[in-house]
């Protein structure tokens, strides 16, 4: 095992504020559940969950209270043990409507997870875990939350000769991460071992930003009687390096063609929280019922990396981190670059929730945008190589062809052209916007050569 | 949202973090790039500097006001990119213009080429500079007339090299009437800005260190400039400039920093600004060799300017996970 810088170079990244002192040294601090938690059914990408408790039963810690629907969905499990109070409906983090399971806590933790533990994994057939990570409703905890148990069943004809082990936590102010990192670093990679055994071997490549040196030490520590072909690459500390397919360019030196996946160039990319998950579903037969949130920014009295329960809401988390300091201008899940503004804080964190960022009023700058001078900034700041400026002045000129030409469709909406734009224009809801509409336009002119068909 | 005393929270797309920049600093950088070469315009010119740098300044600000309020715009104008207009204007003209052409030449920079466009980020061509060459235009002798500053020359070292060649000769003493270093520094006619390299490329690398501007453009332009410019007078050292007076005369610094660098007017695109300076060098170099004009930078870059958005549209960069380049 050794630690090498990342081979590859990006075409184009930002060197942010990254704003970490505030939590960087905290360590990790265990949350007491909350009296109340809310499970949502849509903490996940894909189809939400569909509740399989009813008003006034009784639920055990860990028990699965909601299970897939369709292909591309995840378990959801009790992060309490107490009574279904109601299931109602509200707000998700990521702003979109759906159904929530209220757990009444009873404060006695009583467990409930059905989940057989495997700590002779080594022995098993690694297709035969994969159910198991299934029936821990795991998915990717690097935000994304793309269910895992699919993301490790690669197409066939795909091979994955590469596991790439995100830790490059390239958002401003979280921190999460890099605590768990630097404290569990056995765990994780208890975890990428578990997966590495499914994936029949691939080479492993832990990949973490070169301004986290403890986190990099801790896994270099945990790492050290490694066998097999096991990297650490430290990267340069660089936005947005944490990115899937920039983070595959940087390690790997292969490009995702457009509109495919990690597994179209032979890699697989996991977030380290998602490999301790694996590490708990596996050898202990916890599902995913808790998950480090960084509870930060200048409005926080307490800035904190906490441990805590999976519906928890965010008025609670901000309640345990001594409140808000001021006036309230900003809830943000995620980071600042591309994380999601909240219209309350009685919104429960999910699966996916790494950090919630609360800015005062004053910080929050309202502005009004300028036309744009072509100044080219977005273009040089771009890492998908875009032309952000050509392709928002055809979205708001209703230039559709010009804007799907201009391959829109490949936008990771990073945030960088915003971030650098002297007009403010709002680059990256101006990008959406287009995508949008590019995608509408397919799918109308799909169901017309359907519609054509039938007639013929 | 029931409890009526739970904070407010603004709502809004992300990214929530800016990194501050905005297009009045931007022009504020511009203003401070050019002081070097107003220092020395007022050292070489005195007070018609200073008279007509105010003068377009003013001109441009009211006139940018006036433009947008009957237009219905919000009539700002604390961008400051009027007062750049202003300064690039009167950089380029002669030192003795009357104050009201330059009043002229601003109104029409600010109202026809700019605000009749649309206003900031959507004229196509450069306003100070079509400004200067819709005043050559109209008033040819006295945009060409330079006031001497010795009792031997009265004529730009491009234009004395042009003059004499069309009588038939190659101009006697030139090197000794312009010696390199001090047309450098800013020892010789021309317009009020043009005339010191040094007190240019100052304001340039400052602009560079800003990232106000990239390299592209100026780096491509001079370089090429240099490397015609070589060729030629390698063929034919006797009827044909030295590659270093080229760079030292005729507002290219200016041009190179200044004028070329317009973001508006540029295209937007790494390859596209290479691609951008290079043809601004030929073009500059053809105009200044075989055209009416002496000096060739104005008109090249008002030529460039219209071929901008056809190089953006042709040179694109190759989209990531995309194998070739777009479809033009």
């Amino acid at each position: 095992m050794k630690t090498i810088k990342a081979p590859f170079k990006l075409p184009n990244t930002l060197h942010l504020h990254y704003h970490k002192e505030a939590t960087a040294a905290l360590a990790l601090e265990v949350m007491p559940a909350p009296a109340v938690v809310q499970i949502p059914m849509s903490q996940h990408l894909g189809a939400p969950s569909r509740p399989i408790v009813a008003r006034g039963d009784s639920v055990g810690l860990g028990q699965p209270i909601a299970e897939p629907v369709g292909a591309v969905s995840a378990w959801a499990h009790a992060s309490v043990s107490g009574v279904v109070k109601s299931i109602g409906e509200g707000l998700s983090t990521s702003g979109r409507p759906t159904t929530f399971i209220e757990l009444e806590n009873d404060g006695l933790d009583r467990p409930g997870s059905t989940l057989q533990p495997r700590p002779d994994w080594a022995s098993a057939d690694g297709k035969s875990l994969i159910p198991l990570i299934a029936a821990a409703g795991i998915v990717g905890m690097g935000g994304a939350g793309f269910p895992t148990h699919i993301k490790i069943s690669p197409p066939a004809g795909r091979i994955i000769d590469t596991l790439i082990v995100n830790g490059a936590e390239c958002e401003p102010f979280l921190t999460a991460d890099q605590r768990l990192m630097m404290e569990k670093a056995d765990l994780i990679w208890n975890g990428i071992q578990i997966l590495r055994h499914i994936l029949g071997g691939p080479r492993i490549r832990v990949a973490i930003e070169d301004d986290k040196p403890e986190a990099i030490r801790a896994m270099e520590k945990a790492m050290a009687r490694a066998d097999g072909d096991v990297e650490i690459v430290s990267l340069p500390a660089a936005y947005p390096m944490g990115a899937e397919k920039q983070l595959i360019l940087s390690v790997l030196g292969r490009e995702i063609p457009s509109g495919g996946l990690p597994a179209d160039v032979g890699a697989l990319v996991e977030n380290v929280a998602t490999c301790a998950a694996v590490y708990e579903a596996i050898v202990l037969g916890q599902p995913v019922t808790q998950r480090v949130v960084t509870v930060t920014g200048p409005l926080i009295r307490r800035p904190a990396n906490i441990l805590a329960r999976i519906g928890t809401t965010l008025a609670d988390l901000i309640a345990f981190c001594g409140g808000l300091t001021g006036q309230s201008g900003k809830l943000i899940c995620g980071g600042p670059m591309m994380g999601v503004a909240q219209i309350g804080a009685d919104v429960p964190m999910g699966k996916t929730t790494s950090g919630l960022l609360a800015l005062p009023r004053e910080s929050v700058r309202l502005f009004d945008s300028m036309p744009c001078i072509s100044c080219n900034r977005c273009v040089r700041a771009c890492p998908m190589s875009l032309l952000p400026c050509t392709i928002t002045s055809a979205v708001e000129a209703d230039q559709l062809e010009t804007v799907e030409a201009l391959h829109t469709l490949d936008c990771i909406e990073c945030g960088c052209c915003s971030y650098v734009c002297p007009s403010r224009r709002p680059m990256v809801q101006l990008m959406r916007q287009g995508k949008a509409r590019v995608q509408l336009a397919r799918r109308q002119k799909q169901e017309q050569e359907k519609a054509k068909g039938k007639q013929g | 949202m029931a409890d009526p005393t739970a904070p407010l929270w603004m709502l809004s797309s992300s990214p929530h973090a800016h990194e501050g920049s905005s297009v009045r600093r931007i022009m504020i950088d511009v203003l401070i790039a050019l002081l070097p070469a107003f220092a020395v315009a007022v050292a070489v010119f005195g007070l018609d500097a200073i008279r007509l740098v105010t003068v377009c300044v003013a001109s441009c600000l009211l006139a940018e006001f006036g433009a947008r309020k009957l237009m219905g715009r919000n009539a700002g104008i604390d961008d400051f990119s009027a007062a750049v207009t202003g300064v690039l204007l009167a950089f380029n003209l002669p030192p003795a213009l009357p104050t009201w052409m330059a009043v002229l030449g601003s109104v029409f920079a600010i109202v026809v080429v700019k605000q009749l466009f649309g206003g900031i980020g959507y004229n196509i061509f450069n306003p100070a500079l079509c400004a200067r060459v819709f005043l050559l235009i109209s008033f040819p002798v006295a945009m060409t007339t330079w006031a001497p500053w010795d009792a031997v020359t009265t004529a730009t070292p491009l234009g004395a090299w042009k003059t004499a060649w069309a009588a038939g000769a190659a101009p006697a003493h030139f090197a000794a009437t312009y010696p390199l270093g001090s047309l450098f520094l800013g020892n010789q006619l021309g317009s009020l800005g043009e005339v010191s390299e040094l007190a240019l490329l100052l304001g340039g690398l400052y602009l560079l260190a800003r990232r106000v501007i990239y390299w592209e453009i100026p780096v491509f332009y001079l370089a090429t400039v240099a490397g015609f410019a070589a060729i030629l007078y390698a063929i034919d050292p006797v009827t044909n400039l030295s590659p270093l007076y080229h760079l030292a005369t005729g507002g290219l610094f200016l041009g190179a920093f200044f004028m070329a660098t317009d973001m508006v007017t540029s295209p937007v695109t790494r390859v596209g600004q290479m691609v951008y300076g290079v043809g601004l060098g030929l073009l500059t170099l053809v105009i200044r060799r075989w055209g009416g004009y002496p000096e060739g930078v104005s008109f090249a870059i008002l030529i460039l300017n219209a071929f901008s958005p056809l190089i953006d549209k042709f040179i694109q960069p190759r989209t990531f996970g995309h194998a070739k380049k777009k479809p033009a």
